[in-house]
């Protein structure tokens, strides 16, 4: 299935034009064009997740880091004033191109040179299913838990934001 | 699945298509001087549905719209836990509802609280 002809066209396509976004994050002067890239990068990348065949984290992809990060880091950067808003030139940018020329370098290295074993099965039909039953049997507790984490979370985001003495 | 995933996909090549037509068929119609061009400072000005538009688009935002930013990626987490159990909520059943509903229903203290705090109201 995943040597199919319209897979592997369909990777090819997913996998350039999210490098060719996440590089352009990198190039455009302006931050707010760079998270709109960020933001397609991150699509993209969910589409690479869809071609493996992860439908869940596909969509949690989607939902979480082209949706919620990418909103985040939209206001965080429309909250800034607008002169700071250029992607400019600074010292950092040759140390930083080359820990990202290393840390790619290392993962290719690790990706050729690690010896991966092959799953005898085949892969999941639909991963959402499978992932429902598990967090509502055997996994249930931490299914509840993560509840109270974002109750904390909630109430943690309206503390710190809160502005001073504006008590209820 | 990934064959659905596929008709979406191609989908997408249409929906990407579809607006990248008209504007690289203006391009070339330039190049080729076919495309007449007469630019005029109302056709060039930015489009708001007939109104003037009022200085630049990226101006500083209130501080304000952060938490709502916040409650919002809340909201997507939760709502990401919910997605795998309405895919299986038919063979699960009562059960499952109960402690969609337990976890819902943790989440809504929060959700009082905010309530409670204003942080929905704009002030």
């Amino acid at each position: 299935m995943i040597d199919d002809a319209g897979v592997v066209v369909a990777f090819w396509v997913i996998a350039v034009s999210t490098v060719v976004c996440a590089l352009m994050v990198a190039a455009v002067r302006n931050l707010v064009h760079a998270v709109l890239f960020l933001a397609l990068t991150f699509v993209g990348v969910a589409g690479i997740y869809i071609v493996l065949a992860a439908d869940f984290v596909a969509l949690v992809q989607v939902l979480i880091y082209a949706g919620a990060v990418g909103v985040l880091m939209t206001f965080a950067i429309m909250l800034t004033p607008a002169a700071d808003r250029r992607n400019s030139e600074t010292i950092f940018q040759a140390p930083a191109a080359v820990l990202a020329g290393l840390v790619l370098a290392i993962v290719t290295f690790v990706a050729y040179d690690t010896e991966w074993r092959i799953s005898g099965r085949d892969a999941f039909p639909a991963t959402a299913a499978s992932l429902g039953e598990a967090f509502l049997k055997p996994y249930v507790v931490p299914f509840e838990v993560v509840s109270v984490l974002l109750m904390t979370a909630m109430i943690g985001a309206i503390v710190l934001t809160r502005e001073e003495g504006d008590d209820v | 699945m990934i064959e659905q995933f596929g008709r979406a996909g191609f989908l997408l090549l249409f929906a990407v298509a579809f607006p990248l037509l008209p504007i690289v068929a203006s391009v070339v119609l330039g190049v080729f001087k076919i495309r007449p061009r007469k630019p005029d400072p109302v056709k060039e000005s930015i489009y708001e549905c007939g109104m003037v538009p009022i200085g630049n688009a990226q101006v500083r935002y209130n501080v304000r719209y952060y938490v709502f930013g916040l409650l919002f990626v809340i909201f997507d987490v939760e709502a990401v836990f919910l997605y795998p159990w309405a895919v299986t909520y038919r063979q699960l059943g009562l059960y499952a509802f109960v402690e969609v509903v337990l976890f819902l229903g943790i989440l809504f203290v929060g959700y009082a609280y905010a309530w409670r705090k204003g942080a929905m109201e704009w002030k």
